[in-house]
């Protein structure tokens, strides 16, 4: 079966896995991770320059963006005021438009303010921004946030950097089945088996940082991901067999000795 | 040096201390900012870096710089 086109705010990138930038341990093994995890999207943040380093490393040195679509986030706003402010900053450093919105409402927790997510959505798309939006498992809210303008929704797993894996498939199910956007699972994935259930969801992508960037090999989880993802994909484009609590037999009896 | 000309600005939370009618661009070049890779806001005001040597700082601006770095 031929897949459709992975297509993001009239896009089309090849892989449908998505990684952080985040929580290496230096650019050099991010860029190596990025490179195998065969991404062609990557988030990225925006911060303050270390006025007193000049001679510091950048991101930016290591994660070519005119090879890799870099995707801003808002990490670390808890408004829509921090969320645009900072988003137009990000748009200011190169152009971006197509952007990852996340306002949290607890910092223990990281989960979504979706009162304020719902809010910059709307004020952000009214500005020509592409929005793809960290937002809880709520398909309400997801509906909204998709009349809003939103160009994806990324409803979490589990909290952020959790690795607990999908916790609510009833919902995730439920979400897929009422939206065409791209659905794309943002946060709380832990292993490569994590990514393929949300594949065999009927997601279209997944965005993974933590789970390759503190795995104790970067690098080899980096590619275990890649495949997760590619074998999620076809085992949800194959149409699984139907589960059945009783057993049927690999083996026919006829000319059983 | 003579600091009694000084007027202090604020450069991303720190201090500074530079010279009456420095423009924002001789700000950036002083500090060895790749302009490509960062953007600007003066008193939470983006600005546009084609424009940055028409600016000139004022006492107690604000300045901030940021550029990307890694993240989730």
């Amino acid at each position: 079966m031929v897949d459709k086109k992975f297509k993001i705010g009239n896009k089309i990138f090849n892989s449908r896995l998505i990684v952080g930038t985040g929580k290496y341990k230096s650019f050099s093994e991010c860029a190596k991770a990025i490179k195998t995890s065969g991404a062609d999207i990557v988030t990225v943040a925006v911060r303050r320059v270390n006025i007193s380093d000049k001679n510091k490393a950048r991101l930016m040195d290591y994660i070519d963006p005119k090879k890799i679509t870099y995707l801003p986030n808002t990490a670390g706003c808890f408004t829509a005021e921090d969320a645009i402010r900072t988003l137009r900053l990000a748009r200011e450093i190169g152009g971006w438009r197509l952007v990852k919105l996340e306002v949290l409402g607890d910092k223990r927790n990281l989960f979504p303010e979706m009162i304020e997510t719902l809010r910059s959505t709307e004020l952000l798309t009214k500005e020509g921004f592409k929005v793809m939006v960290y937002c809880n498992d709520d398909p309400l809210m997801a509906k909204r946030l998709e009349n809003a303008g939103a160009v994806a929704i990324m409803p979490l797993a589990a909290p952020i950097g959790s690795g607990l894996g999908i916790q609510n498939k009833v919902n995730i199910k439920i979400i897929r089945q009422q939206t065409k956007l791209p659905l794309i699972i943002d946060a709380g994935l832990g292993q490569a088996s994590d990514a393929t259930i949300a594949m065999e969801l009927g997601c279209d992508g997944v965005l993974i940082n933590t789970a390759i960037a503190k795995a104790k090999n970067p690098i080899q989880m980096a590619e275990a991901m890649k495949l997760a993802v590619i074998s999620g994909r076809k085992s949800f484009l194959s149409g699984r067999i139907s589960p059945n609590l009783l057993g049927s037999a690999s083996t026919t009896n006829r000319g059983i000795i | 040096m003579n600091f009694k000309n000084k007027i202090k600005i604020t450069v991303n939370g720190k201090q500074m201390q530079i010279f009456p009618k420095y423009s924002l661009k001789s700000l950036i070049t002083k500090l060895n900012m790749p302009i490509n890779k960062i953007a600007i806001e003066l008193n939470k005001k983006i600005i546009d870096k084609k424009r940055i040597s028409k600016i000139q700082l004022k006492k107690d601006d604000k300045v901030e710089i940021v550029h990307f770095i890694g993240g989730g």
